[in-house]
């Protein structure tokens, strides 16, 4: 085992998903960290390290009753948790601290204690943007897809078909939110939300939570769960305004962030077994895939056409049925490393079966920033 | 006239000139004196080179439809369905924008149709840069 390695050794959702009319937002956070704890053997006095988004990690400390040596608040939206991850192999390597606790929880859909904070009218957003009338992401981020359609000869069919897809794959999760089928026509006359988009095009509103606990590898052997290893991880950030992204048909932050997770693993494309790519919307998948390197510019639509990333494909993604179809909080990312944690673990529902090598990517934000973790569960 | 109720820009130090532009019907931009790049949103030095020697002008208010998408569901102050649009302008930086004197339609517009650049009094202090179709 490489030096200075580190494992996820704690992983659990939320007791519940969907609808959680008894929990604040805050206590999403601890019934998820409890249930973390509990999968690997600790308590909150083993913990000497907090990160989280959405609560400040001076708040969570205190709720679980931790005394940390090292906290991160890092919050720059769903991915917020990948770079929680980066940050924490980090500290865990500097010797900062030893066992460190990431929380996800939102209220996203009973909205019971969650903070919305809202940028002023004299932020870069609020002059620049907010006068046009964008209403929150579902109008913000699908905003570069016309332009991708044109340069690129995608169509709306391609981005219903990722929808389908995702469908495909939630249908074998007894915990996603949707399990019935749907078809291309279903997602093209479903309600439309701000053209090209539709309602089954966008992601779910949802209660719940995750949590991760992460120790060196060489720890990790001593905990009764099976260790899933970090082996590259990159972060970046881009803009806080989707109408000023250098691109629209490929993300800064992606590129950048991607390059980085898969130089410090080592690993081509051809080593990756599965794949969790935050679906927000469903053009991201698309843009993920051509700026991760799995496919050219312009050819991640006729990939997941020719169902490459579906059930049996050779490349599985969104494995849970992803933000589409499992849930999607307001920050997803936690849910996407979980799944990852689970196929490595092979405890996800649909189990992609011998798989080794994950790579879980997210956004923040509207392409304002991204993380990418690579995990294996083979000792690095 | 109506009662303005969108949400306003509240302007500060570094952008008080383009919305000073905006309100005397005049779209205004900024170029680096060092690299000669021109930026968006406004602030007092260059974001390609770190340069503070930064010059404004007056833009010629052309450009053409980047992206946009159509909302349906509309805040305080729209009516639905609204186009909201990024626009490419002639000078090179990209700025959002609603499409205005034209139908709110995907039929009434095309990815690179030319726009031209129009003002709307929101407030004594505050007008806000529109686009419409070139010629509408
Ligand atoms: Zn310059």
């Amino acid at each position: 085992m490489k030096q200075k390695s580190v494992a996820v050794v704690g992983a659990a959702e939320t007791t519940g998903l969907g609808k959680i009319p008894d929990m604040s937002n805050i206590q999403l956070h601890a019934d998820c960290a409890l249930n973390a704890m509990a999968d690997c053997g600790l308590t909150a006095k083993d913990i000497d390290g907090v990160a989280c988004a959405g609560q400040t990690p001076v708040e969570i400390a205190h709720y679980l009753g931790i005394t940390p040596t090292w906290v991160d608040g890092t919050a720059v939206g769903g991915c917020s948790f990948m770079l929680h991850v980066r940050h924490a192999a980090a500290a865990i390597n500097e010797g900062l601290c030893k066992t460190v606790l990431i929380t996800h929880g939102e209220s996203g859909r009973s909205q019971i204690g969650r903070a919305r904070p809202v940028p002023p009218p004299s932020s870069l957003i609020g002059q620049f943007e907010f006068p046009y009338g964008p209403m929150g992401p579902p109008t913000m981020f699908p905003m570069p897809v016309m332009r991708y359609m044109k340069d690129m000869g995608a169509t709306h069919e391609d981005f219903a078909t990722v929808a389908v897809i995702q469908r495909e794959w939630a249908a074998k999760n007894p915990r996603a939110t949707f399990h019935d089928p749907i078809t291309v026509e279903d997602v093209l006359d479903s309600r439309m939300i701000a053209y090209p988009f539709r309602l089954l095009q966008c992601c779910l509103v949802s209660d719940g939570g995750g949590a991760l606990i992460l120790t060196s590898a060489e720890r990790a052997k001593d905990f009764p769960t099976k260790p899933v290893y970090i082996l590259g991880t990159g972060e970046s950030v881009e803009t806080p305004m989707v109408s000023q992204m250098e691109s629209f048909t490929s993300s800064r932050a992606f590129r950048t962030a991607s390059k980085k997770a898969f130089g410090e693993a080592g690993i081509t494309h051809s080593d990756v077994d599965h794949l969790m790519i935050y679906d927000a919307f469903a053009h991201l998948p698309v843009f993920g895939l051509e700026d991760l390197g799995f496919c050219e510019p312009g050819e991640a639509a006729g990939f997941i056409r020719a169902r490459h990333t579906a059930p049996g494909g050779k490349l599985p993604m969104n494995t849970n049925g992803g933000g589409l179809s499992y849930c999607h909080t307001g920050m997803y990312g936690m849910f996407a490393l979980q799944e990852s944690v689970r196929q490595m673990r092979g405890t996800a529902p649909a189990q992609v079966d011998g798989a080794k090598l994950s790579v879980c990517h997210g956004v923040g934000g509207m392409f304002a920033a991204s993380g990418t973790i690579v995990f294996s569960n083979e000792a690095p | 006239m109506t009662e303005y109720t969108r949400p306003l820009p509240q302007p500060t130090p570094e952008t008080q000139h383009y919305w000073d532009g905006a309100k005397a019907g005049e779209l205004r931009l900024q170029r680096c004196g060092d690299c000669s790049h021109v930026y968006f949103p406004a602030r007092p030095f260059c974001p390609a080179c770190s340069s503070r020697d930064v010059n404004w002008f007056t833009a010629s208010g052309k450009g053409t439809l980047f992206s946009y998408v159509i909302n349906h569901r509309a805040p305080k102050g729209f009516e639905a369905p609204y186009i909201i649009a990024v626009v490419q302008l002639e000078e090179g930086p990209r700025m959002m924008s609603n499409l205005v004197d034209c139908p709110q339609t995907p039929e009434a517009l095309e990815i690179d149709m030319p726009l031209e650049v129009t003002f709307v009094t929101a407030t004594d202090d505050i007008a806000i840069p529109q686009f419409r179709p070139m010629g509408a």
